[in-house]
């Protein structure tokens, strides 16, 4: 038997990892969108906070921040639970691990978003202001509808990238691919089949994505002029 | 709260230090960090040379396989690509009968060996991009100058395009400087591998952890800072004008 009955529990893992990378990724995009939004306040402060917020993210290791607020988040749990003298809850590692990947991406899409808004011509936001609309309706039906296009490239590399990251998550205890191939491996005794399924996987997830997001692409594109050499 | 005293205690160790031993005793910590960025960094840029002009080719036989390789390697996380190499290799008699195996069993050249194939890949398409970016004028130019290919390329096409490439590979480096962090999972002591030490000793998660993270933060702004430097020396002439 192929594997020794391992497989589908690689199987499983691959299910997983598309789970967390999903989850993560929604969480990323509300936090690039609040990000953006942030950096290109009026409000210097506030833009000052998401300016840090994405540099210092995008400087330090994603490992080394899974690590920092995987356990250090149980750690200030476990004594905020002390304090109050109430039984300290488990993190849940599923939670945990999109969350953290989710802030890691939010920092990455904060700059993809705040390139895209950029890009939006400033008429159309002046055109919706002198409609009367309000900053945030201006934002959500003018400025977020249009930027999508100009957002799309950065969007999808960043998917490709967290795809990959989300291999991490294992180290925290997630049951996703690379968790099972460790099992397998052990038990099969076979570390280079197991893990060239695995890499086999991740090619079948990106390799659907790529077609997938240049449809995406194209679509949003359609009936936008480029000038041909 | 964060014990200072426990960082600063515990600092040393990030720059090669042991317990009691002096900073730079050993090659821990900073030193394996930028030994395994540089090593790759290297490699992989004298691979990605060759293979980017493979792979704008018109020759199937030079462009499909340069092709595939970046295809695998910038599609599975460069995780899977260093358990691989250092687990998966072992499975193969023959291989643990080579010569080969003394260097593939240690951790230290698998890490350098997938690093160095992961960052090829991905500086292979950033060094092809920009040389199907060199302007057709060019080109034409030096085809009417009765240039052969090679000089071509030698003096008109790399010249450029190599330099044009500088502001994504400084994103490839900061990359690659991240990247280097998965080493600690294959028991290497580098700046993650030393934290993740410290961490299980004092069970203290962020005097280590932050300590690192700083330290990461710090050795990308000089990396940005550097490049920033290259690219007023080599990319000049495309600064825009200042009178």
């Amino acid at each position: 038997m192929f594997l020794q009955g391992y497989l589908p529990g690689i199987l499983e893992g691959a299910r997983l990892t598309l789970e967390v990378s999903a989850v993560s990724l929604a969480v990323s995009v509300v936090l690039g969108l609040f990000g953006a939004m942030c950096r290109l306040s009026p409000n210097r402060p506030i833009a000052w906070l998401a300016d840090i917020y994405s540099t210092v993210v995008r400087g330090v290791p994603d490992l080394v921040w899974m690590f920092i607020l995987f356990f250090g988040g149980q750690m200030v749990i476990n004594d905020l639970a002390a304090y109050f003298g109430a039984e300290a809850p488990q993190i849940n590692s599923f939670i945990a691990g999109t969350l953290t990947i989710g802030f890691i991406f939010g920092a990455y899409m904060t700059e993809t978003f705040r390139g895209a808004i950029l890009a939006v011509p400033k008429g159309q936001i002046e055109a919706g202001l002198a409609y009367g609309m309000s900053p945030r309706r201006v934002f959500f039906r003018i400025t977020v509808p249009q930027m999508i296009r100009f957002a799309l490239p950065g969007f999808s590399n960043n998917w490709l990238v967290l795809v990959k990251t989300t291999a991490l998550v294992s180290v925290i205890g997630l049951p996703d691919m690379m968790y099972q191939a460790d099992n397998a491996k052990s038990a099969t005794q076979l570390p280079f089949t197991v893990y060239m399924v695995v890499a086999g996987m991740y090619l079948v997830i990106t390799t659907i994505s790529i077609v997938l997001l240049d449809r995406l692409q194209k679509r949003y594109t359609l009936g936008t002029r480029e000038a041909e050499l | 709260m964060i014990d200072m005293h426990l960082v600063l205690e515990k600092l040393p160790g990030f720059f090669g230090g042991t317990d009691g031993a002096p900073a730079m005793s050993t090659t821990d910590g900073l030193i394996l960090t930028l030994e395994l960025l540089s090593a790759s960094l290297l490699t992989g840029l004298c691979m990605a040379i060759p293979m980017g002009i493979a792979i704008v080719s018109k020759n199937p036989w030079l462009r499909w396989p340069v092709w595939l390789f970046t295809y695998l390697f910038r599609g599975t996380p460069m995780l899977v690509q260093l358990f691989i190499i250092y687990y998966g290799l072992s499975q193969f008699d023959w291989i643990r009968d080579s010569w080969a195996w003394e260097y593939l069993q240690s951790a230290y050249v698998c890490a350098i060996l997938a690093f160095s194939l992961n960052t090829a890949a991905y500086t292979t398409e950033i060094v092809a991009g920009q040389i199907r970016n060199t302007h057709w004028g060019e080109i034409e130019a030096a085809k009417a100058m009765g240039m052969s290919r090679a000089l071509m390329f030698r003096r008109i096409i790399l010249p450029s395009a190599l330099r044009r490439a500088l502001p994504s590979y400084s994103n490839e480096v900061v990359m690659m400087l991240q990247g280097t962090s998965i080493a600690g999972l294959v028991t290497l002591a580098d700046l993650t591998g030393v934290a993740r030490r410290i961490y299980s000793e004092s069970y203290q998660v962020f005097e280590p952890f932050l300590t690192a993270g700083a330290i990461y933060l710090t050795l990308t702004f000089l990396i940005v800072m550097l490049f920033k430097q290259l690219e007023r020396r080599w990319l000049a002439y495309l600064a825009p004008r200042k009178h």
